[in-house]
């Protein structure tokens, strides 16, 4: 099949537009064919996977074809290992919300679904994009269904929230678009004509102050959905509002577009600014401050789900801070975390969902000896907190210490802190567990939870499979990532594996 | 040889009961449990028959492959880990055995048997790894067999809060763990174990700070951890919050020993850093003085052991400390015989109790249930080092290695050998002689063969376990150790125990009321030992609640929702009215949309900026 990665692309949107046609009462028929697309969606990725080739360098499946000749834009799309695992999770992410959201969406059934469709599309796009251009369209597609998925199926505060997110991300990405068009047209300046082809791009020559303001340009837009500190606190309000579909996604998918901007386009496109220990060093101190204040607020949470929005600041802290530590394994822990977070938060919001489902709270002090009511439910959980918390032999670890490695080469004291993080991970989460799920049985409304059905478990066990899986045997992960990332280290610094080869000598 | 068929039998025996349990009769769920610890026990022995003089090295599978860094699954086995493996696969047939009687009335049955297997399955991975990374595996694997088990009755606050407390404070071991791997990956570009050994034998001894000596302290604070050292030994105690085989296998016999066998097996790391060789010795001694101690007041039966194993850890960590490090190994093996047969043994008498733990509610029951009796008096003569039994070569080795470091350390630890001969008999004493002072409904009966036979199998063990040569063993992997053998020293190590014993039978059977005039007298000394020197309390105070309120008050309230979102929610308020202003401005000319969004663009920036600055 040709056009392969087109086909993984627009599969959700033609989906969507389909959808349109149905009638809007015809539940059970909406339900059913935003389920086969979204599947089918996540089918058509796996060939992705099949016929990658792990030692080809630069982009596979690459298509390009004009799109906006007068300014230079290209429907230019491609990947690499990179965003081969970001597209899959996507798509894996995107059918798994999907489906999780038959019983819980009641209403207006027909404009959820295709949001939800329309969100999947972009989100792949951003993963896909050689074109900056098409890229931030992409990237600003994903707003608008996200806005609209908290405003109007979210909980009691949804449109603060929705406002928040909103605002937030359209703040940083003008600031994006700002340092975008910087590059755009110092390309025409230095080259004679327009594009905004990524690999065009990086030929353009800058001073160093110019460089380093676009840096920090395209730093906001990014920074500002990883979330790192001091932009996170949108986060937590778009968590607890938004329905459990969109909270899945929002953490497993949305947030990692700005870690992935930071490998995509920060890094290779301004290596010089990158490379700044200034810079770098703050960058990682922010990192690290995420990781730290983000475990040390979720300790303190009430909110069962706000707890976990809080985690997601502090693991996106690991993730950011292997991307800084510029090093083969910093950055391949990296990826690997985003893909891990993907995986142990998205499952963890499910939960958190199913439970708000039976309950309509989700205030920790609700709960309680749950365990002996929900007895799967409660081994789920115990799993995916153990993920979370990176227990080795579970996915979680593998990425943390990959990143701690890479960190370590890079400043020792960065690890140090970064470790400290490990120790506060496994507190909120050890101490969330007892809280809700052991101990007596001391609200009679929880006396007759039912437990996960069929339909619900089958939601989880693939994320439940991969959990094991890539904590046992992530080497075809790592070998997927080697290629792309040794380019960008080499991008960053130059003679980085020559010097590494010496050293061994 | 399969070697990687001894820890994976009881991961599947850990499966099977996991996911089909439930639905099992309690036969088959015995069988499953039992068996496939007893046949890695078989394995061990096989192994045990074929092990020459070198190691036995077994590579699986890449593990994870990311730039430099390579970790196999690699097992190896040589005798260093070949001790380990029998006591292990042992010690832990006999408690499974045991278990299969002590259980038999409880809830959550399979539940029990499957985390006991996979504790088996991690503490063998422990051992047979050849590389740290996947020793680490082990280590945090037994460190999770360990949450679940202290929290098996999960109904109950005390016991999950206990859980959660072990987890954590190993945690903060795993920091110092997590960074030495670190330094080792850094510094010697491997962590396979055999490639940091020779690594660190070719770097000269450090006398002062340097890189092996740093290796060495952060290994440490992850040892302490898991084997309960001062400042982590807070967990231990908790600890026994668990099935009471359960602190037999994990909490006496093997995990807590897990961190002596990591620093016997680093110890050409440890001999190139006699800064931290030192610091191993000096928080070993004061853990075995301070925990005993505190044992001498403590009146569960259970507590009493508990803080007894961190003290005989303690003692562990001296050997090591003064480099006799097949001394450390040979105090593990005796420990586990007798260690694990005082908490068998004490789970004997709660069973006839029907859960009583307080040894105040006890008193003559060696007539009640004599075989317990028997066995438990064998396992205190071997604690107490009385001649030739397990106890007294283990120890006098240990010490004797002491003397011939530093002559101060010996006499500390001959003391400490004193206090334990003391509370250990004290209570015993108290248990089984003089009048029955409980309330039972039923009068004490004598546990069923199941469980008794393994007491008997740990008591042989504890008197006669001694005569296995372990250091003589141990050689070829940790060199020669023997001191020159000092009958004086012996003398007086060994009277020590004596005059500990004799203390306590005149005391508890003879004047009886000397423990309270004493306690009388000394109260403020008593109180202040009786609560364990307040360390808990003291750490609660210092870290545990600044850590809580400073996230509630400061970083939560104060930067999250006041400071963050004071300033975002202002930006809000203030672009809804410049966004009044800018109504003006529309004026339907594309091109001048485009400036204005260009000009609001920088506005933002700008404003951004300001913001930033005065954060």
């Amino acid at each position: 099949m040709s056009h392969l990665l087109t086909w993984v692309l627009f599969t959700p949107l033609a989906g969507a537009a389909v959808l349109v046609m149905i009638p809007g009462r015809a539940h059970a028929a909406l339900k059913l064919w935003a389920n086969l697309i979204a599947l089918a969606g996540f089918l058509i990725s796996l060939p992705l996977a099949m016929r990658f080739d792990r030692d080809a360098a630069g982009f596979q499946f690459v298509e390009r074809a004009i799109w906006i000749p007068a300014i230079g834009a290209s429907y230019h799309v491609g990947i690499d290992g990179i965003s081969l695992l970001l597209v899959l999770l996507t798509t894996l992410i995107g059918f798994l919300a999907v489906l999780s959201s038959w019983n819980s969406i009641r209403d207006k059934l027909k404009e959820y679904y295709v949001l939800l469709l329309v969100l999947q599309t972009a989100m792949i796009g951003v993963f896909v994009a050689l074109d900056f251009f098409l890229f931030y369209v992409f990237w600003e597609v994903v707003l608008a269904p996200m806005y609209f998925l908290i405003g109007i199926w979210g909980g009691p505060r949804r449109l603060y929230a929705a406002l928040k997110l909103f605002l937030y991300t359209l703040a940083g990405s003008v600031l994006m678009l700002l340092g975008l068009l910087t590059l755009y047209f110092q390309h025409q300046q230095q080259f004679g004509f327009y594009t905004f082809d990524i690999g065009a791009l990086m030929a353009v020559q800058m001073t160093p102050a110019m460089e380093q303001w676009v840096f920090w340009a395209l730093f906001l837009g990014f920074a500002i959905k990883v979330p790192m500190f001091p932009f996170h606190t949108w986060l937590p309000d778009a968590h607890v509002e938004a329905p459990t579909a969109g909270s899945v996604i929002l953490a497993a998918v949305m947030l990692k577009m700005g870690t992935y901007g930071f490998i995509r386009f920060s890094l290779p496109l301004l290596p010089k600014a990158s490379v700044n220990p200034w810079i770098a060093q703050t960058l990682a101190v922010l990192s690290i401050i995420a990781i730290l204040y983000g475990a040390f607020v979720s300790l303190m949470q009430h909110d069962w789900k706000k707890l976990v929005a809080y985690s997601s600041v502090s693991h996106l802290g690991f993730c950011t801070l292997g991307i800084f530590s510029l090093n083969p394994n910093g950055i391949a822990g990296s990826v690997l975390q985003q893909v891990n977070h993907g995986i142990s938060t998205g499952l963890l919001f499910l939960l958190v969902g199913l439970i708000y489902e039976r309950r309509h709270t989700r205030q920790i002090e609700d709960f309680g000896g749950v365990a002996s009511v929900m007895p799967r439910y409660a081994t789920v959980f115990a799993v995916a907190m153990l993920s979370s918390a990176g227990l080795p032999l579970l996915n979680g670890f593998i990425g943390e210490f990959t990143i701690l490695a890479g960190a370590f080469e890079a400043n020792r004291t960065w690890a140090a802190f970064a470790v400290f993080g490990i120790v506060l991970g496994a507190a909120y989460l050890l101490w969330l567990y007892q809280r809700t799920m052991l101990g007596k049985l001391v609200h009679e409304e929880n006396r007759h939870l039912p437990d996960l059905t069929l339909r619900e478990t089958l939601t989880m066990a693939p994320l439940l499979a991969l959990v094991f899986w890539i904590g046992v045997y992530p080497k075809p992960l790592f070998e997927i990532l080697e290629r792309p990332v040794n380019q960008i280290v080499e991008r960053v610094k130059p003679g980085y594996f020559a010097d590494r080869q010496a050293e061994l000598r | 040889m399969n070697l990687w068929l001894i820890p994976t039998l009881p991961l599947i025996g850990a499966a099977v009961n996991g996911l089909f349990g439930r639905r099992m009769p309690r036969m088959a769920i015995n069988a499953v449990a039992v068996l496939s610890v007893v046949a890695s026990f078989l394995l061990a022995l096989n192994v045990f028959n074929n092990l020459g003089d070198q190691p036995i090295v077994e590579r699986y599978f890449t593990w994870i492959a990311s730039g430099a860094l390579t970790i196999p699954v690699e097992f190896a086995v040589d005798r260093l880990t070949m001790v380990m493996l029998l006591i292990v696969t042992g010690i832990g047939s006999l408690i499974h055995v045991y278990a299969v009687g002590y259980m038999a009335h409880e809830g959550g049955y399979y539940r029990f048997f499957s985390y006991l297997n996979l504790f088996m399955f991690f503490m063998l991975v422990l051992v047979l790894a050849n590389n740290y990374l996947l020793l680490f595996v082990g280590w945090e694997g037994v460190g999770l067999c360990s949450y679940l088990l202290i929290g098996f009755y999960f109904l109950e606050n005390w016991a999950t809060s206990a859980g959660n407390k072990a987890f954590i404070v190993n945690r903060i071991g795993d920091f110092g763990f997590m960074l030495a791997m670190l330094l080792m990956f850094n510094q010697f570009g491997s962590l396979d174990i055999p490639v940091v050994l020779e690594g660190a034998k070719a770097l000269p001894v450090e006398h002062s700070a340097g890189m092996l000596t740093a290796i060495g302290l952060l290994l440490l604070v992850g040892a302490a951890g898991k084997s309960a050292q001062i400042p982590l030994y807070v967990w231990l105690p908790d600890a026994m919050a668990g099935p009471t085989p359960v602190s037999a296998l994990i909490h006496a016999a093997t995990m807590v020993t897990a961190g002596v066998y990591v620093v016997a097996r680093s110890s050409a790391i440890f001999t190139h850093a006699p800064i931290a060789m030192d610091t191993v010795a000096i928080i070993g001694l004061a853990t075995a003085v301070m925990a005993a101690l505190i044992g001498v007041l403590q009146n569960d039966i259970k507590k009493v052991f508990a803080y007894s194993t961190v003290s005989q850890l303690g003692y562990m960590f001296l050997a090591l400390g003064v480099g006799a490090f097949s001394a450390g190994i040979y105090h593990v093996m005796t420990h586990a015989f007798f260690k694990a047969l005082l908490f068998l043994g004490a789970g004997s008498v709660i069973h006839a109790l029907e859960g009583e733990q307080d040894i105040r509610n006890m008193g003559g029951l060696r007539s009640k249930i004599p075989i317990t009796f028997v066995t438990l008096m064998a396992a205190g003569l071997a604690i107490a080092g009385f001649p030739y039994t397990s106890g007294y070569f283990s120890k006098d080795e240990i010490l004797l290695a002491a003397h011939h470091h530093s002559p101060w350390m010996f006499w500390v630890g001959v003391f400490t050998a004193g206090l334990t001969a003391f509370y250990v008999f004290r209570c015993l004493l108290l248990t089984f002689f003089g009048e029955y002072r409980g309330h039972a409904h039923h009068p004490p009966h004598e546990s069923p063969p199941v469980m008794w036979i393994p007491l008997a199998i740990l008591a042989v063990l504890s008197l006669g376990g001694g005569f296995i040569a372990i250091p003589h063993y141990l050689e070829p992997v940790l060199g020669h150790a023997g001191q020159a053998h000092d009958p004086t020293l012996v003398i007086i190590a060994t009277s020590a125990g004596l005059i500990g014993i004799a203390i306590a039978a005149w005391m508890y059977l003879i004047a009886p009321g000397v423990p309270d005039a004493i306690a009388r007298t000394f109260k403020g000394l008593y109180n202040f030992v009786y609560n364990k020197f307040y360390v808990d309390e003291a750490y609660n105070a210092a870290v545990i609640q600044p850590v809580i309120e400073g996230s509630r008050i400061f970083l939560w309230r104060g930067v999250d929702a006041g400071l963050i979102d004071g300033i975002v929610n202002g930006v809000g308020k203030r672009s809804r009215g410049l966004g009044g202003i800018l109504r003006l401005a529309q004026s339907g000319n594309i091109r001048n949309y485009a400036a204005w969004v260009v000009m609001g663009s920088i506005l933002v920036i700008v404003f951004l900026g300001f913001s930033g600055g005065a954060k």
